[in-house]
C-alpha cells in the first residue's frame, strides 16, 4: 500500500471541467469585482445624498488610460508569440508590457498631483467624499495592478528557466488574464468616474 | 464486522510503517505547515474551541455585571487589573467585552471554526478527491487566518482596551479615536486582524468551490452530492461574493481613521470641538456592512445545517426527506440573503415605503427556511431513530432553527421592528437561530465525524450530559430575553438600574446569569471528552454510524491522499438508507446497482461498466 501523495495515484486524473488554476484565478477576480462593486454603488449612494463636491476628472488620466489599453494589447501579443513558440520575441512584449504598466503607475501619481493642483484633496478639512472616493478607486485599482506587476515579474523570470514554453504556457495564459482584467477594471472606473462627475 | 476488523489491523500496521520508514515529509510540514486538508481542517478546529472558550469567558463577564449589578467584583482584579474599579467593572471594559464576544464568536468560532473545519475535512473526502484544488492556498488560508487571530488576541491586551464600538463597529463612535478609548489602537487592531481575516476567508472559499466543481470522483454528479458538500458549496460562494464588500466598507473607515477622508463622518461635535469632516454619511458604512452582515448569518448557519441533514439521515435510517427541496431552499436562502440586508436598518430613516419591500423580502425567507424545518421533521418521522451525540445535537438544531426562526418572523416587520430594534428580543432571536442552531450544528459535527477525524470514538455517555445541560440551559439562558426585550430592555446596556421600569426583571437576569454560567461550565464535560478521546477513546470501526457516504470508505486513519488505493467510483445518491429488499439498512454511495439487484427500482441501472 502506498500512502505517499502522489498525483500520479489511479482516479487522481479525472478530467478536470475547467483547470484548477484558471479557476481559482477567475474566482479571485469575481472577489475583485465585488470590492469594487462594493466601492461603486457606495459612491452613487452617497451621491444621491447631496453635499457632492462637483469637479472635472483630471486629463491626464485619459492617457494613462491609453496606455494601459496598450499594454493589454502588448501582452495579447506576447501570448500569441508564445503560443507560436517566438520566445525571443514574447520575452520583449512582456518587458514592453511591464514597461507600459510602470508608465501607466506614474501617470496615475501625476493625476494625483492634478487633483491637488485643483484643491481637490483625499483628506483634511476641505475634502469631500466625492474627491476622495477618485482617490480611492484609482489607488486600490493601482494596488491590484502592483500585484500584476508582480505576477508578470514572475512570469519574465519563469520565461528564461524555461519553465513557461510553448507547450507550459498555463502561467502565461493565466497572467495574461489578469491583466487584460485589471485593464477592463480601470476602464470601467473611468467611464464610471466620467459618467458620475 | 469482522472484515472491518481485519482492515482495521491492516491500516495499524501500514501506519507503524508510515511512521518510521518513510520520512517523505519533515514533522513541520505535516503536522504544522500542513497542506493536507485533514490536518488543516483540525488545525482549525482546535483553533475554534480555544476562541470559543475565550469567547464564552468574555459573555460570563458581562452577564456577572448584568446580572448581579450590586455584587463586589474585587476577586476578579488578578485577572482583569485595572479594569475592576473600587470593585465595580469598568463600563468601557464592558463595552468591550461584548463587542468582543461578537467578533470572536461570529467570524473565530462559528466562520472559520465551522467552515473552516468542515468544509476542509469533509469536502474532499465526500467527493472522493484526495485533497484541496490547491493545497498550497489551502495552508496560506489557514495560517492568515492565524496571523488574524494573534493580531485580534494582541488587542485584548493593550492598556486602552480592545474595539468597543460593538462587532457591527459602526461610525462615528469606531472612527473616531477620542470618542472611546476602545476606538484608538483597539478598533486600529480590530480592523487590521478582520482585513486578515476576509483574505483568509476567501483563500478557503475559492478553494472550496474549486474543488467540488473540478474533483469530484467519477460518477459524483451534482445531483449525488451529499447536502453536507451542497451546503459548504453556497457557503463559499456566498463569502466570495459578501466578504469583499466587508472589505470594502474596514477600508474606508480605515481612510476615515487615519488619512483624514469623511466616508462616513460629517458635522459632529466631540469633547465641545467641532470636527472639520463634512460630506459624510453614517448610514453608508451600515450599508455597506449589512450587505456582507446578512449573508454572514447564512455563511455561519448554512454548514451546520447541511451537516444536521447528513446526521439527521443516517441516523433516523432514512433518506432525508426532499433532498431537490432541500437544494432548492439552500439556494433559495442564499438568493435572498442578498437583498435583505436593510432589515436591519428600519429605524434608520428609511423611507418607510423602502422599508416594506425589504419586510416583503424578508418574510420570504421563511418559506426556504421553512421547507427546511419541515423535511427534518419528515425525515425523523418514523424513522429508525438512533440517539447519538450528534443527533441529539442535529435534533437540537432544529428545534433551535423553529423556535428562532419564528421570532424572525416577528422581527422582520418595520414596524414592530420600532419597538424591538436593539433589545434582548433581538439578542434573543439571534442566539438561538444562528448562535446556539450554528453550536449544535458544529458540535454535531465534531461528535459525528470525531472517529474520521482521529480513529476513535468520543464518549457518548459525557455526549449524552453534555447535550442535555446544554441544551436546556440554552433555552433557559435565551428564553427569558425574549420578555425582557418585548418590555423595551436595550442590548449592549451596562447598567439597567437607572430605570425603574426595568428592575422588576432583576431575578431574570440573575437567572439568566446563573444559568450561563452553568452552560459554559457544561462545556467543559466536551473539551475533556475531546481531548482525552483523541488519545484514550476506543478504537472506532471503519464505518461507525453505518453511514453511506464516501468518507467512511477510507482507511481508519487515511493518510494524505485520503485512499491507498484507487479512489471510489460513485453509483447513487448519499441517502439509500432502509432501502426495500437489501438485506442492509443502508447502501454506501460506492455500491454499484448491480450488486444489489433486489432493491434496485426500475430506474436505477448502472451507466457504465
Amino acid at each position: 500500500m502506498n500512502t505517499t501523495t502522489d498525483t500520479t495515484l489511479p482516479g487522481y486524473s479525472r478530467p478536470e471541467i475547467i483547470n484548477s488554476k484558471k479557476m481559482i484565478l477567475w474566482l479571485f477576480i469575481v472577489t475583485i469585482v465585488m470590492l469594487f462593486a462594493a466601492f461603486t454603488s457606495a459612491y452613487i449612494v452617497r451621491k444621491a445624498d447631496g453635499e457632492w463636491l462637483l469637479f472635472s476628472l483630471p486629463s491626464i488620466f485619459a492617457y494613462s488610460t491609453a496606455i494601459i489599453l496598450l499594454s493589454s494589447v502588448t501582452m495579447q501579443w506576447a501570448y500569441i508569440s508564445l503560443k507560436k513558440g517566438l520566445i525571443e520575441r514574447t520575452k520583449l512584449l512582456v518587458s514592453a508590457t511591464f514597461v507600459l504598466g510602470l508608465a501607466f503607475l506614474y501617470v496615475q501619481i501625476l493625476g494625483w498631483g492634478q487633483l491637488v493642483e485643483m484643491n481637490v484633496f483625499l483628506g483634511g478639512s476641505s475634502s469631500n467624499p466625492s474627491g476622495s472616493f477618485v482617490y480611492i478607486l484609482s489607488g486600490v485599482h493601482a494596488f491590484h495592478l502592483v500585484t500584476g506587476l508582480i505576477y508578470i515579474l514572475i512570469v519574465f523570470s519563469m520565461l528564461f528557466s524555461d519553465k513557461i514554453t510553448k507547450e507550459k504556457s498555463l502561467q502565461f495564459e493565466l497572467c495574461t488574464i489578469y491583466w487584460h482584467f485589471l485593464d477592463l477594471l480601470w476602464i470601467y472606473l473611468f467611464v464610471f468616474l466620467l459618467v458620475n462627475n | 464486522m469482522s472484515s472491518a476488523d481485519i482492515h482495521l489491523h491492516q491500516d495499524h500496521s501500514h501506519d507503524h510503517d508510515h511512521d518510521h520508514e518513510h520520512h517523505e515529509l519533515p514533522w513541520i510540514r505535516k503536522y504544522i505547515f500542513s497542506e493536507d486538508h485533514k490536518i488543516i481542517a483540525k488545525q482549525y478546529l482546535i483553533s475554534g474551541i480555544l476562541w470559543a472558550i475565550l469567547g464564552g469567558l468574555f459573555s460570563l463577564i458581562f452577564r456577572i455585571q448584568l446580572g448581579f449589578p450590586n455584587a463586589d467584583l474585587s476577586w476578579m482584579k488578578p485577572v482583569l487589573g485595572e479594569w475592576i474599579q473600587n470593585g465595580k467593572l469598568d463600563p468601557e471594559f464592558y463595552l468591550a467585552m461584548v463587542t468582543m464576544h461578537g467578533t470572536i464568536m461570529v467570524f473565530f468560532v462559528l466562520t472559520a471554526g465551522l467552515s473552516g473545519t468542515f468544509s476542509n475535512f469533509l469536502i474532499p473526502l465526500q467527493i472522493g478527491a484526495r485533497d484541496m484544488a490547491s493545497g498550497f492556498l489551502n495552508m496560506l488560508s489557514f495560517w492568515f487566518f492565524f496571523l488574524s487571530s494573534v493580531v485580534m488576541f494582541s488587542s485584548i491586551f493593550i492598556s486602552t482596551g480592545p474595539a468597543s464600538g460593538g462587532w457591527v463597529i459602526y461610525p462615528p463612535l469606531s472612527a473616531l479615536p477620542q470618542a472611546m478609548s476602545g476606538s484608538g489602537l483597539g478598533m486600529t487592531l480590530w480592523l487590521s486582524s478582520m482585513a486578515i481575516f476576509i483574505v483568509s476567508s476567501l483563500l478557503g472559499s475559492l478553494n472550496y468551490i474549486t474543488t467540488i466543481i473540478n474533483l469530484r470522483t467519477k460518477g459524483m454528479t451534482f445531483d449525488r452530492l451529499p447536502l453536507t458538500i451542497w451546503a459548504f458549496f453556497i457557503t463559499a460562494i456566498i463569502g466570495v461574493l459578501s466578504f469583499p464588500v466587508l472589505f470594502s466598507a474596514a477600508l474606508l473607515l480605515v481612510f476615515d481613521r487615519s488619512f483624514g477622508t469623511s466616508f462616513f463622518l460629517s458635522e459632529i461635535y466631540i469633547g465641545g470641538e467641532a470636527l472639520s469632516n463634512q460630506g459624510g454619511s453614517a448610514i453608508l458604512f451600515q450599508h455597506l456592512f449589512w450587505f456582507l452582515g446578512h449573508p454572514e448569518v447564512y455563511i455561519v448557519l448554512l454548514p451546520a445545517l447541511g451537516i444536521t441533514s447528513e446526521i439527521v439521515a443516517t441516523n433516523s435510517r432514512k433518506p432525508i426527506f426532499g433532498y431537490k427541496a432541500m437544494i432548492g431552499s439552500i439556494l433559495a436562502i442564499a438568493f435572498l440573503s442578498f437583498i435583505v440586508w436593510a432589515h436591519h436598518m428600519f429605524i434608520t430613516g428609511m423611507n418607510p415605503f423602502l422599508g416594506s419591500i425589504f419586510m416583503f423580502l424578508t418574510l420570504i425567507i421563511a418559506v426556504p427556511s421553512a421547507v427546511k424545518a419541515f423535511n427534518y421533521i419528515a425525515t425523523l418521522w418514523r424513522g429508525n431513530i438512533i440517539f447519538t451525540p450528534a443527533m441529539l445535537f442535529s435534533i437540537g438544531l432544529v428545534s433551535f432553527f423553529i423556535s428562532g426562526g419564528l421570532t424572525g418572523i416577528i422581527l422582520g416587520n418595520s414596524a414592530i421592528d420600532i419597538q424591538l430594534h436593539d433589545t434582548y428580543f433581538v439578542v434573543a432571536h439571534f442566539h438561538i437561530v444562528m448562535g446556539s442552531a450554528s453550536f449544535f450544528g458544529m458540535l454535531a459535527g465534531v461528535y459525528h465525524w470525531f472517529p474520521k477525524m482521529f480513529g476513535r470514538m468520543m464518549d457518548e455517555r459525557l455526549g449524552y450530559i453534555h447535550f442535555w445541560l446544554t441544551f436546556i440551559g440554552v433555552y433557559i439562558v435565551f428564553f427569558p430575553m425574549h420578555y425582557i426585550g418585548i418590555a423595551g430592555f436595550p442590548r449592549r446596556y451596562y447598567s439597567w438600574t437607572g430605570f425603574d421600569a426595568f428592575n422588576s426583571f432583576a431575578d431574570l437576569n440573575e437567572l439568566i446569569s446563573i444559568a450561563a454560567i452553568l452552560v459554559f461550565i457544561a462545556q467543559f464535560i466536551f473539551i475533556f471528552n475531546f481531548f482525552y478521546s483523541i488519545f484514550k477513546g476506543r478504537v472506532s470501526s471503519l464505518n461507525p454510524w453505518r453511514s453511506n457516504t464516501l468518507e467512511w470508505t477510507t482507511p481508519l486513519n487515511p493518510q494524505h491522499g485520503n485512499w491507498p488505493g484507487d479512489i471510489p467510483h460513485v453509483y447513487r445518491w448519499p441517502y439509500d438508507y432502509s432501502k426495500p429488499g437489501h438485506d442492509e439498512d443502508f447502501i454506501p454511495q460506492n455500491v454499484p446497482f448491480s450488486k444489489t439487484p433486489h432493491s434496485n427500482f426500475p430506474h436505477e441501472k448502472d451507466l457504465h461498466e
